[in-house]
């Protein structure tokens, strides 16, 4: 078999939600054996795998498309294993189940915990606590295991049992004010956000660089990255701008802070085209392609600063050339000349597009409850142990007979007990919501 | 600054050779520093890295020494400036690449190829050498030598198209996110390709495409790319007047703004918050299609905004967090700046450089116990390191003159 990089780890995983489950996939893709650890008698906290565990029809046509996109938007017997905002992270995962909350069921993760190299979770710090685990009762199972935990706010500090998701913890620290509309106030904020994108992979960087170190040393740690700071380096240059200068940003919407940037529509319903003009250079480029319009001619567009001063003017200009082309033409025509422009693809654009099919950026995977379908690969490319999906999308309990049996030698007659006892399972139990 | 108290970092026996600018190159390196890599930055002798004439700069007077966005990206990292076209030049950099681990690179796609510096050749000096290419678009396929921009890589790559309201055009996020973005899942990548190096002696190259790493990114591409397969139904901006439930999204307070994530399920618990008032208690508001009834939405606004446009945006927090709401205010840098919660956490470091004095830098990302994330220097000045790294390389004090005047350096 080709060798992966993470070949021999095995990591224990009881995220949830997005941030959790996106660092383990990191390190599912390159080799890692990540055993998700989930439990038929508890329903994780929603939009883990979906909302409630048996949504009718009615409910999932009702909710957006990450949480109620199932196949033919129609629940199957086990809609868990069909929700697409799980299905996204959950590639060449194992899954197994135990009720952690019984005393035997603390032990089998126990069990697990001495052979394993890494434990990730998310959860807030009251969760672990009440479950009875932490760092040092893992460290007596194995002295060099390395623990992540990925609280919010911290495991100190006065907002240590705050509860949010990326959307709040961006807010707090920043981000928030800092997207939206020019000139709309900020209660017209949505939320498609980075908080979860951020904590994910650097909560993979933290794990490479422990395990690297633990390689070294043989010392295990205990590592936190508290999502919230996790994301305030990403701020950068507005972060130190109040350092510097006492400001902070407001939003600029879609503008550019030097260059002549916006997002214009397009031939055709709800298209558009994203144009960055950097430069002097760039904007002869431009013009050109546009004809030399009487325009661009006039004194409010001579140079850079009066372009910049006369934002709005040259906006409307822009949109109404746009509006007579297809945004991949206006990208062909903008890019020829050497100027940044690019559709703003939705779903279908991204599965169609020449250039990401020619890189192999989608992947073909089956996954017993919903199929075969193109997912998104890994987000990078390796020249000689490539990444690519080796296993769809992991159904709950899917690892079970794999992780008691084989890991943990258990009898049959055990796993048949346990089994009994609400451990063992692929689906739900009976009121379980 | 005290390096001989700084306890043993992680990475801290990684050497990286680092020909990366702007965003998210550096941001990669970045990380690897801060974690106790061992990362020499190459610049270009005319200008340098092109972070350093990007704002911000105190007092709006730009200098090349005094970016916050260089500044910030370049933490623990020592700079050479080399021209890498002379021949001198050349000389220098392969002997700069058998003594390394990593070089990470952000060049045009072809450039390195042009400079001999292409993965073969490097490999052919050093067999286990792990190259990393960050580029717009990648190294292959026919967007390979477009021009990037960070709403592009967004708006292409990443969930732009579901960002903003129905009635406008999508919107980007704020500042420089997704480059940040892109920098971190190349640091994830370049550690995964050094495990391979040292534990299977396999060499390679990993190439990074910024606007794939918006592909593959979990809030809310990946999630609608896939909901796409399964459906067929494409994603859409949430109108203005959407009937999510109440209360949910953004509201303005007595200071500023705050979210609440308060309709449909979490209803019982907005009811807390605002201490069970009595006309809450009618069975009405908990009837099914009570979230989507727009006269109940008046009704309840009736009170609701009196509330909270009462109360500043930390106290609704509060009560929301004890109410067990989903909630966060919409901070400003300068509160961010000023919660002591994150000043005693540790949060934020103060960063001493010779020409940009002591300013409040963004700290650590994730805690490690054992190998801490640190600040052994700041961002090197142009050229800081040349007569330093040139005589580590056998160079005497007349050839770096000469280097000098030839331009090399």
């Amino acid at each position: 078999m080709q060798k992966l990089p993470l070949d021999g780890i095995r990591i224990l995983d009881i995220t949830v939600v997005w941030a959790g489950p996106y660092c383990t996939s990191f390190l599912a893709d390159l080799g890692a054996e990540v055993i998700r650890i989930e439990s038929i008698a508890k329903f994780p906290p929603p939009p883990t795998r979906g909302i409630v565990p048996r949504p009718s029809e009615e409910l999932i046509r009702s909710i957006g498309l990450t949480g109620g996109g199932l196949p033919g938007r129609v629940p199957g017997a086990r809609p868990w294993n069909q929700v697409p905002a799980f299905n996204a992270h959950a590639r060449n995962k194992r899954s197994m189940t135990v009720d952690l909350l019984k005393p035997e069921g603390l032990d089998i993760f126990k069990s697990l915990a001495k052979i394993s190299d890494v434990f990730v979770e998310n959860n807030p710090p009251a969760t672990m606590d009440k479950l009875g685990i932490s760092y040092d009762m893992l460290k007596e199972q194995n002295p060099e295991i390395i623990m992540l935990r990925m609280p919010a706010y911290g495991s100190t500090g006065r907002y240590k049992d705050f509860r949010g998701f990326g959307l709040h913890m961006e807010s707090v620290v920043g981000h928030g004010l800092q997207r939206g509309y020019r000139d709309m106030d900020p209660t017209t904020n949505t939320s498609v956000l980075m908080a979860d994108a951020a904590g994910g992979t650097q909560g993979a960087f933290a794990v490479l660089a422990a395990l690297h170190h633990r390689n070294r040393t043989g010392e295990g740690q205990l590592v936190e990255l508290p999502q919230a700071e996790n994301v305030i380096p990403f701020l950068g240059g507005s972060f130190m701008d109040y350092s510097m200068n006492g400001r902070s940003a407001s939003t600029i919407g879609n503008r550019h802070r030097d260059a002549l940037q916006g997002c214009y529509p397009c031939l055709g319903e709800d298209r558009w085209v994203v144009i960055t003009i950097a430069d002097d250079t760039e904007w002869r480029a431009f013009i050109e392609v546009l004809g030399y319009p009487d325009w661009a001619m006039s004194e409010d567009f001579t140079d850079h600063i009066s372009r910049y001063r006369n934002h709005d003017a040259l906006d409307n200009y822009i949109a109404e050339w746009t509006s007579q082309w297809d945004n991949r033409e206006v990208m062909q025509l903008l890019q020829a000349v050497g100027v940044a422009a690019g559709p703003v693809f939705d779903q279908k654009d991204a599965y169609d597009d020449p250039h990401l099919n020619s890189r192999g950026a989608f992947e073909e995977a089956y996954q017993e409850d919903t199929g075969t379908h193109m997912y998104p690969g890994a987000p990078y490319k390796m020249s000689e142990t490539p990444i690519s999906i080796r296993r769809g999308p992991v159904r709950m309990g899917e690892d079970n007979e794999y992780v008691y049996k084989t890991l943990l030698n258990i009898s049959d007659e055990e796993y048949a007990e346990l089994e009994r006892a609400g451990h063992i399972g692929m689906d739900f139990q009976e009121g379980v919501s | 600054m005290a390096e001989n108290h700084i306890p043993p970092q992680a990475l801290s026996d990684i050497r990286v050779l680092d020909f990366t600018h702007y965003i998210s190159g550096p941001y990669c390196t970045k990380l690897m520093a801060d974690y106790g890599a061992e990362v020499l930055k190459v610049e270009r002798p005319d200008g340098g890295d092109m972070a350093r004439r990007s704002g911000p700069f105190p007092g709006d007077n730009p200098h090349h020494e005094k970016s916050g966005l260089f500044l910030h990206l370049n933490t623990n990292k020592r700079g050479i400036t080399l021209n890498l076209k002379s021949a001198e030049g050349q000389k220098i950099v392969r002997q700069l690449v058998r003594e390394v681990d990593v070089v990470v690179e952000s060049f045009r796609p072809g450039v390195m190829a042009r400079l001999g510096l292409d993965y073969e050749s490097l490999r052919s000096m050093n067999s286990e050498i792990v190259m990393t290419s960050i580029s717009n678009f990648g190294q292959s396929g026919p967007y390979r030598d477009f021009k990037g921009s960070e709403i592009a890589f967004y708006g292409m790559g990443g969930e732009m198209f579901t960002t903003g309201v129905a009635e406008r055009e999508p919107l980007k996020m704020g500042g420089d996110v997704i480059q940040f973005q892109a920098g971190a899942t190349a640091a994830v990548a370049t550690m995964g390709a050094l495990f391979a190096a040292r534990l299977q002696n396999i060499g390679q190259q990993v190439d990074v495409s910024i606007m794939e790493t918006q592909v593959g990114s979990i809030d809310r591409r990946m999630p609608l790319l896939i909901a796409y397969q399964y459906t067929g139904e494409v994603s859409q901006r949430q109108s203005l007047n959407s009937a999510g439930g109440y209360p949910g999204g953004f509201y303005p307070c007595k200071d500023g703004y705050v979210e609440l994530t308060g309709g449909r399920v979490y209803f019982p618990r907005i009811v807390k918050m605002l201490g069970e008032p009595e006309f809450l208690k009618d069975p009405k508001w908990y009837q099914p299609g009570a979230q989507q009834d727009d006269d109940l939405k008046a009704e309840f606004e009736e009170f609701f905004y009196p509330w909270i446009l009462s109360r500043n945006k930390q106290e609704i927090w509060m009560a929301a967090q004890d109410a067990r709401v989903l909630s966060g205010p919409l901070n400003t840098i300068e509160d961010l700046q000023n919660d002591s919660n994150f000043i005693d956490r540790g949060a934020f470091a103060e960063i001493e450089h010779p020409q940009a004095g002591t300013l409040r830098y963004p700290g650590r990302p994730f805690i490690m116990e054992k190998s801490p994330w640190a600040i052994r220097h700041p961002a090197p000045m142009l050229g800081q390191h040349n007569r330093e790294v040139l005589i580590d390389l056998g160079h005497t004090d007349d050839e770096i003159v000469s280097l000098r005047q030839q331009g090399v350096i």
